[in-house]
């Protein structure tokens, strides 16, 4: 049985495939909204993600579906003390598929250990974020056509940022793709990556400002830079408002830049460049939304051909 | 038992010089009722010095663990006072049970039920990582 835990357990091929489907869905979603009818979508949420927990569940009632769950460990059984693995064991009788979040980082690589149903990965701690990634390529790929060839900069907190390592790690897999990583030095990209990098002989640059390499990008995919991740508040002021974009910055990026965000923003983006037709952050929403349904519809007939 | 010879056991070998406490500690050898002796500080040509391990019984030793270690290691099986076989090490691809998770934020903190599993994912740098969190572990003996 087939889960979704990390980006990687996934072929290119395999994420063409539900791309593909994503699309499908996005240009005629009527025609699924009968495909899962009488399939439960269990939602475990063991820490609060509205946002993400939101998107699932709309995933499921889209395709016909129903859903059921918690929105976090004090509402579940884990607050009466049982062990991660029996609540997944017990919820993967109620259910077709489980979507869940946990604070522990491999919490769902262990629950797949013991589930009936197919799990995805809705985050574990800062370690993954699979969906979150399939939806920035699927932005990715309705932007540009196609997913290899291009110079992808990410900007802010590379040092934390989950969604940043997991999407290095999957448009690593596609040709021609440049790194470009801004960010205060504080916040580079951990050794680990970059050394990989190299390894694979994929280019990268580590550079401290937009504005240097505004020009080259084809993607600009930015996140939020936390004030906790600082020592002290003279360095978070000094550096906050270098990772701020906003239109100036933009003058001299090219026409077809995509900007992306995994979202919620706090202030890295200007609202000014909302209206910018390169700002295509609300589109990763809605594409989120359809690349589960995808996602959620391609596991289950994974499970039903095997 | 003679410490230079047994008649039916095993002979751990060339152990990098201070490390056979390392192999008796992972290996469970306190554990056993049988003889066991350690030699630290032995001169060697190939090592200058190593440490020897002898049991004097057949017991399954658990060679990834072994392999993990110190791959250089030689384990020689010996049957009524004849070398029967020279067992040879590498670095195992899957480790159960024999090193543990340091990350905090790793689920294996918490889940008590879990095996510890570190999967091989740099043969060259012995390089482990942790099946549940990815953190990295590196063989010992490449460190
Ligand atoms: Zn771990």
């Amino acid at each position: 049985m087939r889960h979704l835990i990390d980006i990687t357990d996934f072929t290119v091929e395999e994420i063409e495939g539900i791309l593909d489907l994503g699309d499908k869905m996005i240009a005629d979603p009527d025609a699924y909204k009968e495909t899962l009818r009488g399939k439960i979508l269990a939602t475990l949420f063991f820490e609060p993600s509205t946002r993400t927990r939101l998107s699932f569940e709309s995933a499921m009632l889209s395709l016909g579906g129903s859903v059921l769950g918690f929105s976090s460990a004090d509402s579940s059984s884990t607050a009466k003390g049982e062990s991660l693995m029996d609540t997944i064991r017990t919820v993967s009788c109620y259910s077709d598929i489980i979507a869940m979040r946990h604070p522990k980082e491999g919490a769902p690589m262990a629950g797949s250990l013991r589930s009936y149903v197919p799990i995805i990965n809705a985050g574990d701690g800062g370690h993954n974020h699979p969906t979150q990634t399939l939806t920035d390529l699927m932005t990715i790929r309705r932007q540009k056509g196609r997913l290899d060839s291009m110079v992808v900069g990410l900007c802010g907190d590379l040092k934390f940022g989950r969604t940043v390592h997991s999407l290095i790690g999957a448009m690593s897999r596609y040709k021609g793709v440049t790194f470009v990583l801004i960010s205060p030095p504080e916040l580079k990209v951990p050794a680990y990556i970059t050394d990989e990098l190299k390894r694979k002989g994929i280019p990268f640059r580590e550079v401290e400002t937009m504005e240097e390499v505004m020009p080259e990008l084809d993607i600009l995919y930015m996140t939020r830079v936390q004030k906790e991740r600082f020592f002290n508040e003279a360095d978070y002021i000094r550096l906050k408002d270098t990772y701020i974009l906003d239109p100036e910055k933009l003058r001299t990026a090219k026409a077809d830049l995509s900007i992306l965000h995994p979202l919620p923003r706090v202030n890295e983006i200007s609202p000014k460049v909302d209206d910018d037709p390169r700002a295509v952050y609300f589109d990763q929403v809605r594409n989120g939304r359809f690349v589960r349904m995808a996602l959620i519809k391609t596991l289950l007939d994974w499970r039903n051909e095997a | 038992m003679k410490v230079d010879s047994i008649h039916t056991g095993i002979v751990l070998d060339h152990i990098k010089a201070g490390r056979g406490m390392d192999v008796y500690r992972y290996l469970h050898l306190d554990e056993l009722d049988c003889p066991v002796a350690y030699m630290r500080n032995v001169r060697s040509e190939a090592m200058g010095r190593k440490d020897i391990i002898k049991i004097d019984a057949n017991i399954n030793v658990d060679l990834d663990v072994l392999g993990y270690l110190d791959p250089g290691i030689t384990v020689n099986i010996i049957v009524d006072g004849q070398l029967v076989e020279k067992k040879k090490l590498s670095l195992p691809e899957k480790l159960t049970n024999v090193i543990t998770c340091k990350n905090p934020r790793c689920i294996t903190t918490v889940e008590g039920a879990l095996d510890q599993v570190f999967l091989l994912k740099d043969r060259a740098r012995g390089v482990y990582r942790c099946m549940f969190c990815d953190a990295e572990r590196k063989s010992k003996a490449l460190r």
